[in-house]
Order: structure tokens, then C-alpha cells, then sequence
């Protein structure tokens, strides 16, 4: 059972919230500009690292808001949560896995 | 059978006469038994015969980690493989011995099990010395401490040996005392009988109390799971004395010394008065000590030169001396012993009736392991010890490899407030002793077939060299190869046992092909003060590789084991995902509906009169709502308020089709759909006021929608001003279809101009119902006819209901469910998300290519324009229309091209695949058209529409007719009434 | 009692030999695809000097970890096309293997407990048949017969609508299965390299050449990915990415208990599949933990969710006792379809995705694999598998079709 630090509510089990995957991964701004390789890049291919990810969450059974949290994938210790709006904090622990197709 | 019972001694309460059924046999027990100390006072040595080899077989430990001794307990909840060295004796128990398997109790348990949520400041796991040090340390400090123990006594190791001084008193007189400490204490809280089974991430720990005996509930539940979420985790789990291997030596009447002590000790049962005492270390002369003290005769075997430790009194001592096999019948009559180096040549025998054995110790480091915390093999201790606590965590006691009272009590005060350990980790070593690294004895017979390394899963050395013989290398490979450590411990037996063992059955250059059980965790052996041994592999001349270079297999929760129910807890039977009703449920169940599920949901289905089945009363209620009128509940439906300055924008975005310019006062059908293009959900949507919306959400999506809108909305569109709120259960809504539903709606609401003219289609209006209830009705339909929504507050729902009832009861107002709700909507091809999609479907496919706007930017746009949305072969929504018409095709029937259709019906499936056009995704009798329809996903099905085709179910192939989605009303005529 | 007693395994089973400089083929991932993949390299297509390195121990990872459920009854022709394939041979794979593997054509059933499930349940026996598989749609009462502890009362939550059926389906043993494929491919030559992590790939213009490994760089003309739920991060050092995503599965066992549930049965609506193994022991799988990780476990509410489903459906199942709960690393695409084919780098083959039903493709796909590494192409039956659907759209949607996952 992951505990989850709500950027609004505190720390909360697992159950209360939903995962989203990949964090900043921005709906492509102009999609008809995309290629069909591009395009499916943004529905299919997400970054899998072994290691630190920084993904989405959203805490459906308690303020209904998403936010981010950096988590290694390897440990499931989560390092951080921050909001949407927030850029991804610098980790300590080393650079974060490359995010090719992050859109900040 | 002679009792084993000694007049005095034992901590049981011997007032308190426990009668109990074994088989077919009554015997008597005490209070403070449990089955195998009764069973071993009453004389029985032989508690059943092994899995696979039938051999005899005792008790052989005093713990959770027995591997012979399992009881069924028949009678009311009836339970299987329970270990009846932990299992408390009660009054008219009833059990059977059972040889390692089990027998499933059938009958349903109606018992109460339940769940416990609660946060804990410190918990501490174990109540031996070193735990209930840290338990009246950790509360001196003023935190909320939880002391959770598996046994139902407090002590742990100290309960075998109750006379031993423990701050200057008496074991047992210092356990009660602190018992008392704690009890007084307002911030603890003492949980016997509770197993943490289960440790995970975050110091989230799991654990079993039981609460009740077995056969009574007493009025709460049997059990309870505890879900604690700890600041920190104190593990005084404590070590297991393991077994040594040698031939025979599974014979009962073969138990670990430390068992045989706490027999003695704490239940005042002396197990044999003969007694041979094989060991490898230094722990098991006060075992000698104890029996002897109370007249046993007690020969010690020790296989080193010499002890670390004073000798006991009146006990026979020989060093550098093996059991190398145990003789008898049924039970250990004898010993054949050997001289450790082998110089023997003729084996000498020794009469006993009771062989203890000590092989050494390994810490109990489960729950530290399932943590992924991290183990080093301990040359000195020879066994896994934790290299350091996980985070949050403390560790302390004989799990560290304390095995001393006073280093457990001052390691256990310093875990409990959170200080470092007083104890370095060489003293564990010098307090210890030597302990050999013997992990095979050879038999006499040059055989290892009675060996037994794991004697549940009946698995010999024998077994083990066969491993190795055939490759495997890995632990987990031995492991998987003979099952080892597979049974109901575990591999609290023979886990560490089968690992010794390998290190003599492999040699170094073996060793660059061993995988470690636990890539990573195991850090190599080492010196004590952690250093890791680069490499990790052969650690001396020998070339025989460390125990740490091969590692252990993985710890898994649960720690002990678990029944199902327990964890199934309260979400059983009404509890188990809660069905949710609507206002009206119960009219409706007395109108005779039956029901279905839909999400979590109950719908009625349809209403059948007496005597009629489904078809006929479908039928009547479509009859209904196409002639007269008809109404039904359409509460189930989700609806989200979307509000906001830019909600329009939003829904503009979310929608394929265009809402930017919807006016207030007026609804409009949209769809949203994937990023991929595929349609998510669909429903309706009225504007309010210009910031103000209410959307509905098909009645499975609701939740999904609302999160969908909230995920676009916060992370993709921060900027736009809108947010959302679930108004499902606020409102109740009925649906009043028909011709004659605007008569029923002017009565009921009065002051509305229900007319053509007044009351346009896809408007709605507030108003007063004529019961005094305000109500918004909606022009709005989902059958093609002239059909109003009265929606009001769901405080209202049910006499909504009572009162269109009575509005339309002169004429003739038919309640309808969901079955003529498909049927009426299918007629007219309005989709179903989830019926007729399947998350493959686009609006397009659907024949919905006009609310997908070409003008706008919306979610999935882009898809549309891939290589697969722009080829031939699609699949689209038709008509199927059966050449028999009477025939209602299956939903779910597969179409094919006629010439693919074989000539006569198959009864099994095609010898060669046949290639599949589509499917019919659903089907009805139509009483508008007076004939069987169907709606189908075909490959480009609208290109094919006046073809036949062929549907295929259960192996028939009957033909269609490929016809318009839309079987009825094509025009439209009806839904101005 | 006897008769759950599990015969021994051969007497030999496979070398561990030092890796080689030099091979043909080297196949990273010593699973039962990996295994599989060597033995018909060897087998089918002559190619015998083949490394298949495995970081852990042999058929540590997934293989170990399934509810060994063996079915072809899914939805789509080219799923149906691979798995049917898959259970042909599994059919003969005893006699191939020469290792009694304890494939037990016991029957699978997939439950019904909504009119949707229904729906969904007939259109894929419909479609399994006119494919060539056999599938039947039975009623409650049937699914009762087949397996007498089934709870089908009204007074459930959710009670049974009725089932789809696949007679030939059934379990093996997982364990077995991976060793004999390692035996065989023993046998032939192919070296078994255990303890052996890949760390990076050697190119030369576009072309892989060899890995870098623990134990020292190791060449080869072709190499072939079959690492599941790793094959992100070996793709990441290969260059290019794969649409995956690594999540926790769990799974438990029971203690060992005289044999009352003689089929196998799954329900995606309330979440559990249950089969009763030959020594007795109740195996089960739970659902997928929803977050990315490597961790090999997951959360445990995931299994007290699986349990009252059990209990639910299997009143008998109340006072069985949870054993051993574990979990393994599962490979997810979005269309709950593998990916098997060539890959943007020359002399690479990628084998992953296949979510929680890989244990029961290991024949069809390891033939498959084969073929498409020997051939530098794509067998017909994994043509459509390709990773350029993803790009066309052209996807097998295996979850969205309401096909059961498993």
C-alpha cells in the first residue's frame, strides 16, 4: 500500500487515488501538424524507466485533484508530489530517466 | 499412554480442566495449553504420517513453524491445516491430525470477520524480552504504541524458560509485571493472538488477530485484520532454532531442543526422560540443564570440541560427537552416534526417548525481508542476520542475533525510544559462541534418502544432491526442483538448512553460474561489522562458497498463514461492492420488476404482469410507449454540473460536436471521445445559464466521465475557468415516452405550456409541479417519440414517481425498464456506449459523422485522420433484419458474406477458420415494425446495405438482410407527438 | 493421496557454461519465451549457436510468477490465429519436451455476470468457433455441473449469468514448461548463461553486433529481445522505445487441500481466476496494481479485493488459508496485444507486451519469434503484431473488446 502525499490533503493510502502514468505529457498543441509516427507517439509511447518516474495521480476519494508525484519504480518510494502547474523538482538522488517526449 | 505431565510446574492454570477430542479419543488439557502441549502431556508422540512417504511423524517445534503437527477442527467453522503448536486448546474442541494436506470445509461461514484501520506511532512485533523492552520504553516516551504478539502470552522465549532471573525476578513474574505497565498505560495497546503477516512499503503492516475460539463467535467477529499504518516499526521477532540432518532424523520423538524446553517450561510437560541432546552450539546446555534438573537423563552430543559455556551438572557430555541416525519402530528409541571427524568406524548407540536438536539459530527476519531490507551471512553467528533496520524501522533482540535476556532487554529499550543500540555487534558473536557449520551428517547406510531437510514436503538431502546433479545452481532453482520450503512454514524449516547444504554440495567454480536468490539484497558474508565480501563467492580454502554468496529465497508475505475470509473481511454477501438503488426502488420492485446490474447500479429490467414472460411484457411496454404512454427511471443516469466562465469552451473541447453556442434554456446530445478517437461516453447536456451546464453521462461512465473531465480540465486546460460536481444522486428523474406523455405532464405540472409550440424539443424548463415539487422537465428523447424528463430532488424521487403514477393512471400509464428502453432506442439505432461500442468504434463508424465537428479542435480529432480510419473495412453500424422474422438473432452472433457460409449447420467449431464480417450487437423484437431486428457492427456495412449476409450462432447460419441503422421512423415524425 | 505426489524431474537437466565471444543469436531473457525462442532456433531452423542470457536465475521472472492458465478463446482473428496455435502445440508439447509438464486440458471458464458480460461472452464463442476453437456459451447450471463449488444462487452480488467455455484449455506447470524448453535447447547446444545482465548493445551503423554484459561483452548477428516487463530498459539502450508499460501482478497460493475444484475459472467482473494445481493448492490471480514499477509486488488491498471475490464465488474457499502472495513485472500495451517482430535497429527482434497472458503463447510465440529472427521477417501469425500499428491504428484491442485479460 503506497502512502501518497496529497499536495492538498496530506499523506493518504493508495486506495484514495488514481493513477495517471507519465507525467508532462502535454496534449499536443497543434495535433493536425503531427505526422501519424508523432501523433503516435503522444497516444501510445510512454517512458517505462526503471527507476525515478514522474507521473500523475489523482485523489479521487478525497479533493478530486491530480497532481504529480516523482516515484522509483524500483523502490515505490515516492520522493516528491508537486502540482501540475509546478515544474519537476530537481531530484536528489541523481538526474531523472530522460523524458523524450515531455512537453514542460 | 502415560501422561508426560509433571505434577508441577509450566505456566498453565491447572484449575482449569480442558476436555478436547483428538480422532476418536477424549483427552484432557489445561487452560494455557495448546493442542500439541496437550496432546504431548497426554502421551502422544505420533501426530500423523508424512505427505508422500508415510512416515511417522511428531511434533517438532513448539511454534509457528511446525511442520508435522496439523489439527482439522471439525464442527462450525470447520478450519484445516492449523499448526497445533500454536493453535489454543478449548473447551470440546474437535479435531482430526491431518499429514499435510487439507480438507476444505464446504459449508458457507457466516461468521463476522471485519477489518481494523488505525495509525500507530510506534509498533513493536514481538513480545519476547527484547519487545516488551522496547514496548515500556517506546510508551515511557508518551507516543501511541501497539504491541502486537502472535501468541496468547506474552513472553516469547521467556515462557520456556520461566524461572530464569529477569531484572532480578523470576521470567514469568517479570513478563506480568510489565504486562501490568503496559495495561495501565493509556498510549498502548496489547494485541495477543495477532500475527503481523504482512509488512509493506511506507511501514504499512498487516496483521491477523484471532478474537474468538473456534467454535463459538461470542457475539463479535472471529477474526480481524489489522491495517496499521506505523511511524516506526520496532521488529523483536526473535530466531528459529534449526534442525541438524541427519538419517532418521524426522522419527518422532526428534524436536528442537528449544521446544522441548518450552514443553518443560511453560506447559510443565517433559517430552522424554531419556533424552539425547545433539547440538552445534552453545544453547542447548541450559535445555540439558532444565530436563535434567527435573530427573530426566540427558546425554549431550556436541559436534564441536568444546562448549563456549559452563557445563551443567549431572549431565553427560561428549564433544566432537553426531547422531548419525535415529532407531525405532514408530518413535526414537535409540541413537547411533559417530565421532564428528569421522574417525569412528563402528557407529556406538545410546537409548533415548526424546532426541533435542540444535543446529543453530537464524533470525526471523520475514518481515524485515519482505521490506526488501537487506541480510548478510554471519560467519561467526552462522546464520542471515539484517545488515541494518529499513527505514523507520528498528530491529532488536535474537532477530539481530541477541541471544542473551539482558542485551535483548537494553537493545529492545533503546529500539522502543528510538535510540542506537547499546549492543555491538561483536558481543553477539562472543555472547553466542561457536556454533559449527555442520549442515550434513552422512548416514551409516552411505544413503541420504532419510535425511530430511524439509519434512512437510517431505524433501531429503537426497533431493537436494539430485539438484545439484541435474544443474540447478540457484536456490530458487533447488527450491523449485524438490519443493522445498513450499509447505505451510514456509521455509522456517528447511530454508536456510537446504542453503547450508549447497555450500558443500558446490564447489567454487560452480559458483560464477549461481544466481542469488534475491539479486541484490543478500550483501555477500562478511565480517560482522558489515563489511561485504567483494565478490561474495568461495570465502575459503575449500573453495566451498558462503551461504551469503548464494543467498535466500525471497520472504513473501503472508508470515504465517491466512484465511481467506479473514482478508475478505466485511465486503461479503450485501457488503460486498454495495448495490446502489434509486428513490424508487422499492415501487418498483412492488410493480413486479426484476432487475440488472448496470455499473453498480440496479435497474429495473422489466415489469412482467402475471403470467407474462419477458418477451411478452417487453412487448407490452413497447407497445406502450409507442401508442399511449409509458414511463420509467432513468435516475441511473449520470449528471455532472459543469460550471464556470469557460465551461462552454471546455465542453466545446470535450465534445466532438460544437457547444460553444448552445443557448441557455436548451439541450443538445453530444459524444466525447478518446484521444484515440474512439467514442468514450455520450449523453446529453443542458445549459443553464451561460456559466452553468449539466451534463449526463451514460449510467455505468458516471465516475470515469467525471474524472475524465477533471484530469483534461486540471492538467491539459488549467486556464479555463470550469469545475465540476456529481449531481447523479441529487436528482431522481423520470422519463414519461409517448403520444399521450404531454397529457400526463400538464397534469402534473400546470403551470407549463406543454405544447408543440410552447415547449420545443431539446428545451427544458423550470417549474412548480402541481405536488408543490420544483422540477426541471426536459423535451428530450430516447425512443423517437414524444417523450418529457421530469427531473426533481432525489428527496422527491419516489413520490415523482407515485404521482406521474397517478397522473397517467386514467390512461393506462405503463411502467417500462431497460429491455424496452434498448428495444425503443435500437429502433431508432441511438447507440448504447458499451453495447454497441466496444472502444473500437468511432462516432463515424456509428453513423454519427454529424457530431463530429470539422470546424473545431476537440479531443481525438487527430485520429481520424490515420491510415486505418481512412481505409476500406471499417466497421459500421447497420440493421440486420432476419429473412425469418420471427427469428431474434443472438447478440453476439457473428456475420459472415454468403459465400463463406458453410451448407449445413457445424456442431463444433469450423475446421477451417471462416472469415467473420462483423457482429450483431443487439437484438429485439420490434412491435413498431412487427418483425425481429438486429443492430450490427458489419465492415463496411453502410456499402453493403440491401445485401444479405449470413449470422452465424451456435452453429446455424441463417440469412439477413442488411438494411439502415434506423428500422423505424426514418423521418422523425413522432417526436413532436 | 499419492496421485498429487508430482513424479521427480530428469536427472539432468541443463550445462552452465561460460558465456562464448561469438554466436549467432543472442537471446536476452531466460523466460519461458526466451527458452522457448532457442529451442525452435535450434530446432525448426538448424541455428544451434545461440546464448540466451538471463540476469536472474533461469525462468525467474514471469514464468515463475503465473497462474500458468492456458486458453486460446480470445476475441480477434490474429490474437485467436496465435493462441490457437500456441494450444496446438502445447497439445503435443509432452511428447515434443519428452517432460511430463502436467498440462491438464481441464477447461477454462470465463463467468457472465451482467447482460453486457453475456453479450460480450457469446459474441467471443461465436467468434472462437467460426475460427476453429472450441468455445461454448453455457448456462449457470452447466457451469455448476462442471464445477459443483461455484455459488450460483440469486443471493450474491453479482450472480453468475453463465460462462464461456473452452473444454481444451486448462494449466500447466510453469516450472516445468521453462525446464524443459532449457533441457532440449541444452541438449542442442544453446548455452544457458545464467547471472548474466545485459548493460548495453554494440552497433555498427544502425546494426546491433553484441551485447555488453557483466561478464564481458559477447558478439552475435542477431539479437532478440524476450525480457518482458525489462524490455523498456533495454530498448532504451538499444535506441528506440517500445509502447509499454512494466505494472505489478500478484498472485497467492493456498496450502495443499484434497481436490474440489476440477476446472479452471475466471471472472473479469469480480476480478478472480482460481484453479486448484495437481497437489492440491488453490492458485489464484489477482488484478493489476495500477502504478508503473520493477519492484516484483504490489499493494496488498489488491489482494483483499481478490479475496472476498474468491469467498464470494467459493463459499468452500472460506477457511482456505493465504500461503504466499508474490508478484511479477507485467509488460502492458494499450491494446493488451503483444509486440513481436523486427525493431528500428538491424539484427534486432523484439518479443514483449504480453501483458498477463504471456505463459500460455510460450509455444505459438516462441515458434513465431523463431521464425521471424531466423528469416530477419515476421511469421504470418505475429505479421499483425507489429509495432507499426500503432501508428496505422491498426491495433488488436484485446481489452477494449471486453476480452478477458489473463
Amino acid at each position: 500500500m503506497l502512502i501518497i502525499d496529497c499536495p492538498h490533503c496530506g499523506p493518504r493510502t493508495e486506495d484514495e487515488y488514481g493513477y495517471g502514468g507519465q507525467a508532462h505529457v502535454a496534449y499536443p498543441e497543434d495535433p493536425s501538424a503531427l505526422t501519424d509516427a508523432e501523433w503516435a507517439q503522444y497516444l501510445f509511447y510512454r517512458d517505462n524507466p526503471k527507476g525515478l518516474y514522474s507521473e500523475r495521480w489523482v485523489h479521487s476519494a478525497g479533493c478530486r485533484k491530480w497532481f504529480n508525484a516523482v516515484r522509483d519504480t524500483r523502490t515505490y518510494e515516492i520522493t516528491a508530489t508537486y502540482l501540475p502547474s509546478d515544474p519537476r523538482p530537481a531530484p536528489h538522488g541523481g538526474p531523472l530517466a530522460p523524458t523524450t517526449t515531455a512537453k514542460e | 499412554m502415560t501422561s508426560r505431565r509433571l505434577a508441577t510446574g509450566g505456566l498453565i492454570g491447572r484449575d482449569e480442566t480442558i476436555k478436547f477430542t483428538l480422532g476418536s479419543t477424549t483427552y484432557a488439557g489445561f487452560a494455557g495449553d495448546t493442542v500439541a502441549s496437550a496432546a504431548l502431556a497426554n502421551g502422544i508422540a505420533r501426530v500423523g504420517d508424512s505427505i508422500y512417504l508415510r512416515r511417522p511423524r511428531g511434533v517438532m517445534t513448539c511454534g509457528v513453524e511446525e511442520p508435522n503437527a496439523f489439527v482439522r477442527v471439525e464442527g462450525g467453522y470447520g478450519e484445516s491445516m492449523l499448526p497445533a503448536t500454536t493453535l489454543e486448546l478449548a473447551d470440546d474442541l474437535q479435531m482430526t491430525w491431518e499429514d499435510g494436506i487439507g480438507t476444505l470445509d464446504q459449508s458457507v461461514d457466516d461468521a463476522e470477520y471485519d477489518h481494523m484501520h488505525v495509525h500507530t506511532d510506534v509498533a513493536i512485533v514481538g513480545a519476547g524480552p527484547a519487545g516488551l523492552s522496547a514496548a515500556r520504553a517506546a510508551v515511557a516516551t508518551g507516543v501511541r504504541v501497539t504491541l502486537l504478539e502472535q501468541d496468547f502470552a506474552l513472553g516469547g522465549s521467556l515462557l520456556g524458560r520461566p524461572g530464569e532471573q529477569v531484572e532480578g525476578r523470576p521470567a514469568h513474574e517479570w513478563v506480568q509485571q510489565v504486562r501490568a505497565e503496559l495495561e495501565a498505560a493509556p498510549n498502548c495497546r496489547i494485541l495477543l493472538r495477532t500475527s503481523v503477516f504482512g509488512s509493506y512499503d511506507n511501514n504499512y503492516l498487516v496483521a491477523l488477530e484471532k478474537r474468538t475460539g473456534h467454535l463459538t463467535t461470542e457475539g463479535m467477529s472471529r477474526q480481524r485484520v489489522w491495517h496499521l499504518i506505523v511511524g516506526r516499526v520496532v521488529l523483536a521477532t526473535g530466531s528459529f532454532e534449526r534442525s541438524l540432518i541427519f538419517a532418521g532424523n524426522d522419527r518422532p520423538g526428534v524436536m528442537l531442543a528449544s521446544a522441548a524446553q518450552a514443553y518443560l517450561g511453560r506447559f510443565g510437560v517433559l517430552v522424554g526422560e531419556r533424552v539425547v541432546v545433539f547440538t552445534t552450539n552453545d544453547s542447548a546446555y541450559p535445555v540439558a540443564a532444565d530436563l535434567a534438573a527435573v530427573g530426566a537423563t540427558v546425554t549431550v552430543l556436541d559436534a564441536r570440541p568444546s562448549a563456549g559455556c559452563q557445563l551443567p551438572p549431572a549431565v553427560d557430555v561428549r564433544f566432537g560427537m553426531v547422531v548419525v541416525e535415529t532407531l525405532g519402530d514408530e518413535v526414537v528409541t535409540g541413537v547411533r552416534i559417530a565421532s564428528a571427524d569421522g574417525s569412528d568406524v563402528v557407529p556406538q548407540e545410546l537409548e533415548c526417548d526424546l532426541l533435542a536438536v540444535s543446529g543453530g539459530w537464524s533470525p526471523n527476519v520475514s518481515l524485515h525481508s519482505q521490506r526488501q531490507g537487506a541480510l548478510r551471512w554471519d560467519e561467526r553467528l552462522v546464520g542471515f542476520v539484517p545488515t541494518a533496520p529499513v527505514a523507520r524501522q528498528a530491529l532488536a533482540g535474537a532477530v539481530l542475533g541477541t541471544s542473551w535476556t539482558e542485551g535483548c532487554l537494553s537493545e529492545g529499550a533503546a529500539a522502543g525510544a528510538d535510540e542506537v543500540s547499546p549492543v555491538h555487534a561483536g558481543e553477539r558473536a562472543d555472547r553466542a559462541g561457536a556454533t559449527a557449520d555442520l549442515w550434513l551428517v552422512p548416514g551409516p547406510h552411505g544413503d541420504l534418502a532419510t535425511h530430511f531437510v524439509d519434512p512437510q514436503r517431505d524433501n531429503t538431502a537426497a533431493d537436494v544432491v539430485r539438484a545439484v546433479g541435474a544443474g540447478m545452481r540457484s536456490v530458487e532453482h533447488v527450491k523449485r526442483y524438490t519443493s522445498i520450503s513450499t509447505g505451510l512454514d514456509q521455509g522456517k524449516i528447511g530454508g536456510v538448512l537446504t542453503i547450508g547444504l549447497l555450500t558443500q554440495l558446490l564447489s567454487a567454480p560452480d559458483m560464477a553460474a549461481v544466481p542469488a536468490g534475491q539479486p541484490g539484497q543478500v550483501v555477500g558474508d562478511g565480517a560482522e561489522d558489515g563489511e561485504v565480501n567483494e565478490g561474495g563467492r568461495a570465502t575459503n580454502a575449500s573453495m566451498r562458497p558462503s551461504p551469503g554468496a548464494l543467498g535466500t529465497t525471497t520472504f513473501r508475505a503472508p508470515f504465517t498463514p491466512v484465511a481467506f475470509v479473514a482478508l475478505a473481511g466485511r465486503s461479503r454477501g450485501q457488503l460486498y461492492d454495495p448495490a446502489r438503488l434509486t428513490p424508487s426502488h422499492g415501487r418498483q420492485v412492488e410493480l413486479g420488476a426484476r432487475f440488472e446490474d448496470v455499473g453498480q447500479w440496479k435497474r429495473a429490467w422489466y415489469f412482467a404482469r402475471h403470467g407474462e414472460d419477458m418477451d411478452a411484457a417487453v412487448a407490452r411496454e413497447c407497445r406502450a410507449a409507442r401508442e399511449n404512454v409509458a414511463y420509467m427511471d432513468a435516475t441511473t443516469l449520470g449528471k455532472i454540473e459543469v460550471r464556470g466562465a469557460d465551461a462552454a469552451t471546455f465542453l466545446n473541447r470535450i465534445y466532438t460536436n460544437a457547444f460553444a453556442k448552445l443557448a441557455v434554456g436548451k439541450q443538445r446530445y453530444g459524444v466525447m471521445c478518446r484521444p484515440d478517437g474512439m467514442v468514450f461516453d455520450d449523453g446529453v447536456t443542458f445549459r443553464l445559464a451561460d456559466d452553468r451546464f449539466v451534463m449526463t453521462t451514460t449510467t455505468g461512465g458516471a465516475a470515469r466521465v467525471l474524472e475524465w473531465l477533471e484530469e483534461w480540465s486540471q492538467t491539459e486546460w488549467p486556464d479555463l475557468d470550469v469545475w465540476f460536481t456529481s449531481v447523479t444522486e441529487q436528482w431522481t428523474t423520470i422519463a414519461v415516452v409517448g403520444p399521450r406523455s404531454r397529457q400526463v405532464v400538464a397534469a402534473l405540472a400546470p403551470d407549463l405550456d406543454v405544447s408543440k409550440e410552447g415547449f420545443e424539443f431539446m428545451a427544458f424548463r423550470d417549474t412548480t409541479l402541481a405536488s408543490g415539487i420544483p422540477a426541471r422537465i426536459a423535451r428530450v428523447t430516447f425512443s423517437g417519440e414524444l417523450a418529457f424528463e421530469i427531473n426533481v430532488s432525489g428527496w422527491y424521487g419516489q413520490s415523482l414517481w407515485d404521482d406521474v403514477s397517478a397522473a397517467g393512471e386514467s390512461l393506462g400509464i405503463t411502467p417500462y425498464g431497460t429491455e424496452t428502453m434498448h428495444v425503443l432506442r435500437a429502433e431508432k439505432a441511438y447507440p448504447i456506449v458499451g453495447q454497441d461500442t466496444d472502444g473500437t468504434v468511432t462516432p463515424q463508424d456509428l453513423g454519427m459523422s454529424w457530431v463530429v465537428s470539422t470546424k473545431k479542435e476537440f479531443v481525438g480529432k487527430r485520429s481520424y485522420e490515420r491510415a486505418s480510419h481512412n481505409a476500406t473495412g471499417r466497421k459500421q453500424l447497420v440493421s440486420l433484419l432476419p429473412l425469418d422474422t420471427t427469428l431474434r438473432l443472438p447478440e453476439g452472433s457473428q456475420v459472415i458474406e454468403q459465400a463463406a457460409a458453410p451448407e449445413g449447420p457445424l456442431d463444433g467449431p469450423a475446421r477451417m477458420p471462416i472469415p467473420m464480417i462483423g457482429h450483431v450487437t443487439s437484438s429485439y423484437h420490434s412491435q413498431a415494425i412487427g418483425r425481429s431486428f438486429a443492430l450490427a457492427l458489419v465492415k463496411d456495412g453502410r456499402d453493403r446495405v440491401g445485401q444479405q449476409a449470413v449470422a452465424s450462432f451456435g452453429g446455424r447460419f441463417v440469412p439477413v438482410e442488411i438494411g439502415d441503422a434506423v428500422v423505424y421512423d426514418k423521418e422523425g415524425t413522432r417526436r413532436d407527438g | 493421496m499419492k496421485q498429487r505426489d508430482l513424479p521427480e524431474h530428469p536427472e539432468f537437466l541443463w550445462h552452465n557454461p561460460e558465456p562464448s565471444s561469438m554466436y549467432d543469436v543472442i537471446i536476452v531473457g531466460g523466460g519461458g519465451h526466451g527458452l522457448a525462442t532457442a529451442y525452435y532456433l535450434a530446432k525448426n531452423h538448424g541455428i544451434t549457436r545461440i546464448a540466451v542470457l538471463e540476469r536472474g536465475w533461469l525462468a525467474g521472472g514471469n514464468m515463475a510468477r503465473n497462474t500458468t492458465i492456458i486458453r486460446s478463446n480470445y476475441l480477434w482473428d490474429e490474437s485467436a490465429a496465435m493462441y490457437e496455435q500456441s494450444l496446438k502445440l502445447w497439445e503435443g508439447l509432452e511428447d515434443e519436451l519428452d517432460y511430463d509438464i502436467f498440462f491438464s486440458q481441464r477447461g477454462v471458464m470465463n463467468l457472465a455476470h451482467t447482460l453486457q458480460d453475456e453479450r460480450d461472452s457469446v459474441r467471443r464463442v461465436e467468434a472462437n468457433r467460426l475460427n476453429g476453437i472450441d468455445a461454448e456459451w453455457i448456462t449457470p447450471e452447466q457451469v455448476k455441473e462442471l464445477c459443483p463449488i461455484i455459488n450460483i444462487g440469486q443471493d450474491i452480488r453479482y450472480p453468475v449469468m453463465g460462462a464461456t467455455y473452452q473444454p481444451r484449455a486448462g494449466i500447466a506447470k510453469h516450472d516445468w514448461v521453462a525446464w524443459a524448453y532449457a533441457r532440449r535447447a541444452s541438449d542442442m547446444g544453446v548455452d544457458l548463461i545464467q547471472n548474466c545482465e545485459v548493460t548495453g548493445f554494440e552497433m555498427d551503423h544502425g546494426r546491433v553486433t553484441g551485447v555488453h554484459t557483466n561478464r564481458g561483452t559477447i558478439h552475435a548477428g542477431r539479437v532478440a529481445l524476450a525480457a518482458a516487463g525489462h524490455t523498456s530498459v533495454l530498448t532504451e539502450m538499444a535506441g528506440f522505445r517500445v509502447p509499454i508499460q512494466s505494472h505489478p501482478l500478484q498472485a497467492l497460493v493456498s496450502e495443499l487441500h484434497d481436490i474440489i475444484h476440477p476446472t479452471v475459472v475466471m471472472s473479469n467482473h469480480v476480478h478472480v481466476y482460481v484453479s486448484q494445481a495437481h497437489k492440491g493448492e488453490l492458485v489464484m490471480g489477482a488484478g493489476v496494481d495500477p502504478y508503473n514499477g520493477y519492484g516484483q509486488r504490489g499493494s496488498f488491498h489488491v489482494i483483499e479485493q481478490q479475496m472476498s471475490a474468491a469467498v464470494e464465488l467459493f463459499p468452500a474457499f472460506s477457511r482456505a488459508h493465504l500461503l504466499r502472495t508474490w508478484g511479477g513485472i507485467v509488460d502492458v500495451t494499450l491494446d493488451a496485444s503483444p509486440i513481436v517482430g523486427l525493431t528500428p535497429v538491424e539484427g534486432m527482434y523484439v518479443n514483449c507486451g504480453w501483458g498477463t497472458g504471456g505463459f500460455k503463447a510460450v509455444p505459438g510465440a516462441g515458434t513465431a519469434f523463431a521464425h521471424t529472427i531466423a528469416n530477419n521477417a515476421p511469421h504470418p501469425l505475429n505479421e499483425p503484431f507489429a509495432l507499426d500499428r500503432f501508428e496505422t491504428g491498426a491495433l488488436i484491442d484485446e481489452h477494449g473488446a471486453a476480452a478477458v485479460a489473463h
